[in-house]
């Protein structure tokens, strides 16, 4: 009875909004759009008109898909102490979070399908039964289970308190509790699935590292928050959602935390492969320094490792992370550097050389660079919906329009309505 | 092989209508897929501007079956036969061939073994070319499966190495190292593919359902040895110099989008012929044989000659020896 409300009062959410609302999403549109016409011409074509190759096999849509995982499971960061813990600070960004965690598994699961050209008609061949799921053996087949998984997770706990408070009921802790502990086991799962992946095959050392899965949570957990912080403070700057000064230092606090295992574990990284160089390091050394003329992630790297540094370095100085002048932009440039460290620096560099030895670099094509620009708008998009969709509610100004007038037979009435509408308001889950 | 699922052919049991006895899961969705197919394809015949002629509109509904078909190690006989025939049609109505596509199986007793000579071979390439004519590779991309290294005396390292030299050859003090699919033992290659669409034959061959495959690359991610291959384009061989003897796991036509690789031409192997590579090598470089029988050509290189693999480190046990005189 109150979902054709929800969804009306989603709709109306999310298609009323000031000039600056419709030219954001105009523009997420006309990038969707780029995007579009350049996955045309990728499935007219093929593959060849990407810059990928028989030698570097993966390109950018897989450096993306492994970036983005890492900003989906960092949204474990708010949820444990939101729901787990019952940190007052966290339960208003909780469901923000998830909102971004959503988003960003949409984001990778358009990735994997930009890559895997059989994958919009064959895409039954990976689920059980009828097609051939290769599971438990398949890295992939984990991912592809953990990336679905995850999603109906985050859509489906967010749904149902939202939902909950549209119909002006407290969520009941017994119906959505069990399935937050699952999704916080599973949000660490996901992101070290995603590194065995490259980590397990031993034909690619720069990867066969045993030191890959902690270093992706690791940059995940940098990445993620940074990117959160960044949402929260413009959500806080923009609308009467109220998010307490105690969200952002906790948040930037576990930034800053992460951001330094990650930059211990480059250098035992980086100390392992140049002490004293093995055959192991040669794909790190094209990395950071270039083989003979083949040069082209050495800037990338550099770029991303100096913003790491400068992000890590400004948010380790008390007085600059509580200022928000220094907190955003040291965020943006963490979010930055971590993308161009696990992005372009992971991915690539572990098919040069190939593993007889020959060197072929790789640059994206502008088919590449439009189906991603077009990826990350779909992303931005449907996460500005979901924020669109959850702050009214939140705020208590959507409701079911059925709480006030109580259908015949139902007993509450309706000051109790309100005052149960009004218990919940300053603090959800308690 | 862990995966044993494939190896019963299913849908073979006790014949009466479905409506008859009770249809098992597996059964049921598969007859829900045809059914989908067959309203897919009543839909594209009944559309007068997809297709203009017969031809054409046999040519859509045979590529919509593409879709929809099974694994191939889920077919059952019936099943085999009735793929072929409808792949063997759709290269006459595509190109205009005719082709003959084998399902011959592995013969018993038989573990295929592969092992190169770096003494004899002299950098001549023929194997490539053979390779190319035999196997049906992309002209356009210039696919090859095989790789010869130009090395410098004294040096076993494929880094230092040149695969694409120009010059004449042999090159006054170097050697020549040839590579291709090793078809290892233990091939990481296999397990790593999210729907199962390669896995090995009991003749040790590792093979590839090319209409099974996603696209994915995680197997080519995971070859140490490069030696698989990825359809970036719809394959091009003009149709003067395709092969028309061919194998549904070998060197039938590919499409855009599947991995393949080398099989030790299974179309020639496995009728007791030798891969093109070996028939090819004017130096005599290579020798292919089986390994389970005692009295074969490589199994006497391999005991009497000194050898080594490619990153032997690695476990992966390659059926590929190098030897020297």
């Amino acid at each position: 009875m109150h979902l054709r409300p929800f969804l009306a009062s989603a709709l109306r959410s999310v298609t009323t909004g000031g000039r600056g609302y419709h030219l954001w999403m105009g523009s997420l549109t006309a990038v969707m759009l780029l995007g579009a016409y350049g996955y045309a011409v990728q499935v007219r074509e093929g593959l060849a008109v990407t810059g990928m190759n028989d030698h570097v096999s993966w390109g950018l849509y897989i450096s993306n898909m492994a970036f983005l995982v890492g900003v989906a499971a960092a949204a474990v960061i708010l949820v444990l102490p939101a729901y787990v813990l019952h940190d007052v600070d966290f339960s208003r960004a909780v469901l923000i979070a998830e909102g971004v965690a959503v988003s960003a598994l949409i984001m990778c699961l358009a990735f994997v399908t930009a890559n895997s050209p059989g994958l919009p008609f064959k895409w039954w061949r990976l689920t059980p039964v009828i097609g051939l799921l290769n599971w438990p053996h398949s890295m992939l087949a984990w991912d592809v289970i953990m990336l679905n998984g995850y999603l109906v997770l985050n859509l489906a706990i967010p749904f149902y308190i939202l939902y909950s408070h549209y119909r002006g009921r407290e969520p009941a802790r017994k119906k959505y509790v069990p399935f937050v502990y699952v999704s916080v086991m599973w949000a660490v799962s996901i992101h070290l699935v995603t590194a065995f992946l490259f980590a397990g095959p031993p034909a690619r050392p720069f990867w066969n590292s045993p030191l890959l899965g902690p270093r992706f949570l690791a940059s995940a957990f940098t990445a993620g928050p940074a990117f959160m912080i960044l949402l929260l403070g413009f959500i806080r700057s923009h609308s009467r959602y109220p998010i307490p000064d105690a969200a952002f230092s906790k948040l930037a606090t576990a930034t800053t935390i992460a951001a330094q295992v990650n930059l211990v574990m480059l250098l035992s990284e980086l100390v392992y492969e140049f002490y004293l160089p093995t055959r192991h390091g040669v794909s790190a050394r094209y990395l950071f320094f270039g083989l003979n003329e083949h040069r082209a992630l050495v800037p990338w790297i550099r770029t991303g490792i100096a913003l790491n540094v400068l992000a890590t370095v400004t948010l380790m100085i008390h007085p600059l992370r509580r200022n928000p002048r220094w907190l955003m932009p040291a965020c943006a440039l963490l979010f930055a550097g971590i993308w161009v460290e696990k992005g372009i620096g992971l991915v690539l560099p572990g098919f040069v050389p190939s593993p007889l030895g020959e060197v072929v670099e790789y640059a994206p094509t502008w088919v590449e660079l439009c189906v991603t620009a077009g990826i990350w708008a779909l992303g931005f998009f449907v996460l500005t919906i979901l924020v669109r969709v959850a702050l009214p509610i939140e705020l208590g100004d959507e409701r079911s329009p059925y709480l006030e007038q109580p259908a015949a037979g139902r007993v509450t009435r309706p000051r109790e309505a309100r005052l149960r509408q009004e218990a919940f308001r300053p603090v959800r889950t308690r | 092989m862990s995966d044993e699922r494939g190896a019963k052919p299913g849908g073979s049991q006790d014949p009466g209508t479905l409506l008859e006895r009770p249809a098992s899961r597996r059964e049921a969705l598969g007859l829900l897929l045809t059914g989908l197919a067959a309203g897919a394809r009543a839909i594209a015949a009944c559309n007068p501007l997809s297709a203009a002629t017969p031809e054409e509109r046999e040519l859509e509904l045979l590529e919509w079956e593409e879709f929809t078909q099974k694994h191939y190690r889920r077919m059952t006989e019936e099943e085999r036969a009735e793929t072929i025939a409808r792949l063997e049609r759709l290269a006459k109505l595509r190109h205009n061939q005719d082709v003959t596509i084998e399902t011959t199986d592995a013969q018993p007793g038989v573990v295929f073994g592969y092992a190169f000579n770096i003494s004899k071979c002299k950098g001549y390439r023929r194997c490539v070319e053979a390779c190319i004519n035999e196997n049906n590779l992309d002209r356009r991309a210039d696919t090859q499966y095989i790789r010869i290294f130009e090395l410098e005396n004294g040096v076993v390292d494929l880094e230092e190495g040149d695969a694409t030299y120009q010059h004449e050859v042999p090159l006054e003090g170097h050697f020549y190292l040839g590579t291709q699919c090793f078809q290892c033992a233990n091939p990481p290659c296999v397990p790593v593919c999210p729907v199962g669409a390669t896995w090995q034959e009991p003749d040790g061959i590792v093979v590839i359902d090319y209409n099974w495959c996603v696209g994915c690359r995680a197997c080519m991610a995971a070859c140490p040895y490069w030696a698989r291959r990825f359809n970036w384009a719809a394959p091009d061989v003009p149709p003067q110099e395709v092969n028309p003897v061919q194998h549904y796991l070998g060197n039938r036509a590919r499409k855009a989008g599947c991995v393949e690789k080398c099989t030790f031409c299974i179309q020639r192997t496995r009728k007791g012929r030798l891969p093109a590579c070996v028939e090819a090598c004017p130096t005599g470089a290579r020798v292919f044989g089986n390994l389970l029988d005692p009295d074969s050509e490589i199994r006497w290189v391999l005991a009497h000659k000194p050898l080594f693999r490619l990153k032997e480190e690695l476990g992966t046990e390659p059926r590929f020896w190098y030897f020297t005189d």
